[in-house]
């Protein structure tokens, strides 16, 4: 499985060779480079480590900076993890050749804040009328019945936070790989705003 | 917007696109692709609205057909068009034309640019 950390700049459209229009987002993904193998034996399990994002030296805490120095490699602000066996070792570096055009991928990140939301918004409720006397607008209405259960049921969709968290959009192409310039160019929307930081896997 | 999009975007710019404006009277020549082989369809009209930058601009252009309006949106550099002419210049005062949709008979012409 291959994967990579990258940072989303922005959405725009390609042209295919047919002439179609394609929505595309953009990512500079990688070069990442490997800061641990992670092996059944020492660990538990079998996983890469990789860094992504320039950060200064001073910035680091002491485990995190003679973690960087025992691999060997120039620190990095994002670290993940790529879970599966692989023959990679220390300071070798995961580009964006590790994805073709074509290939299923499923991209991760922090999607936008909507703050605390009504149900309205948060889980597409209809609402009430907004006038001719009516006093229920966009309240979420009955959220169960009285004397029994005499308790509001666990998962009832209400108000509360609405987005910042971390979200996986599944099934999405990629469109076109940019080796020179660091580039992915995927098919559709991915979570978080531009310049958050994003994870893609293939599937 | 980030200057890599924009470097992605300015490759795919069309060069020999004739100028023109909201107004103007056009003949787009469009590839259409009908199965395994492709014609030229030409669709003839008044630009009503050029939107966008770059490779994602588009013009919408509206003409009159059999009574009906009909209005067709091209992406200015797209492949599949072929050419592009410009039959006249038209004389407005306005970017978007949008008062032409509820004009019929000679209120929709626009006025030609005296040269």
């Amino acid at each position: 499985m291959a994967a990579i950390l990258g940072k989303k700049l922005g959405m725009s459209q390609i042209f295919t060779e047919d002439g179609s229009r394609v929505p595309v987002t953009v990512i500079e993904a990688g070069p990442c480079p490997v800061t641990q193998v992670k092996t059944e034996e020492k660990d538990g399990y079998n996983a890469l480590q990789i860094g992504f994002g320039a950060i200064k030296e001073r910035k680091l805490n002491k485990p995190l900076a003679g973690h960087f120095k025992k691999a060997g490699v120039e620190a990095r602000k994002h670290l993940a993890e790529i879970r599966g066996a692989s023959d990679a070792q220390v300071g070798d570096e995961v580009t964006v050749e590790s994805f073709e055009v074509g290939q299923k991928v499923k991209v991760s990140g922090i999607s936008k804040g909507k703050g605390f939301a009504g149900v309205i918004k948060r889980h597409g409720f209809a609402g009430g009328p907004a006038s001719h006397g009516s006093h229920f607008h966009r309240a979420p209405g009955s959220i169960g019945a009285s004397a029994y259960p005499a308790r509001v049921f666990k998962g009832m969709r209400l108000p509360g936070q609405m987005g910042n968290r971390r979200t996986t959009e599944l099934g999405l192409t990629v469109v076109a790989t940019d080796p020179e310039n660091n580039l992915l160019l995927v098919k559709g929307s991915v979570p978080g705003s531009s310049n958050s930081i994003i994870f893609i896997q293939t599937t | 917007m980030n200057q890599t999009i924009a470097r992605l975007e300015e490759k795919q710019l069309r060069k020999g696109i004739p100028q023109f404006k909201a107004g103007d009277t056009v003949k787009v020549h469009f590839r259409v692709i009908e199965g395994s082989r492709s014609r030229l369809q030409v669709f003839q009209g008044t630009v009503i609205k050029r939107q966008g930058e770059g490779a994602r601009e588009t013009f919408t252009v509206r003409k009159h057909s059999f009574g009906v309006g009909v209005e067709r949106t091209f992406p200015v550099h797209s492949p599949k068009i072929s050419k592009i002419e410009v039959i006249s210049i038209g004389d407005v005062r306005r970017a978007k034309l949008y008062y032409l949709r509820s004009k019929v008979g000679k209120k929709a012409r626009v006025r030609e640019k005296r040269q």
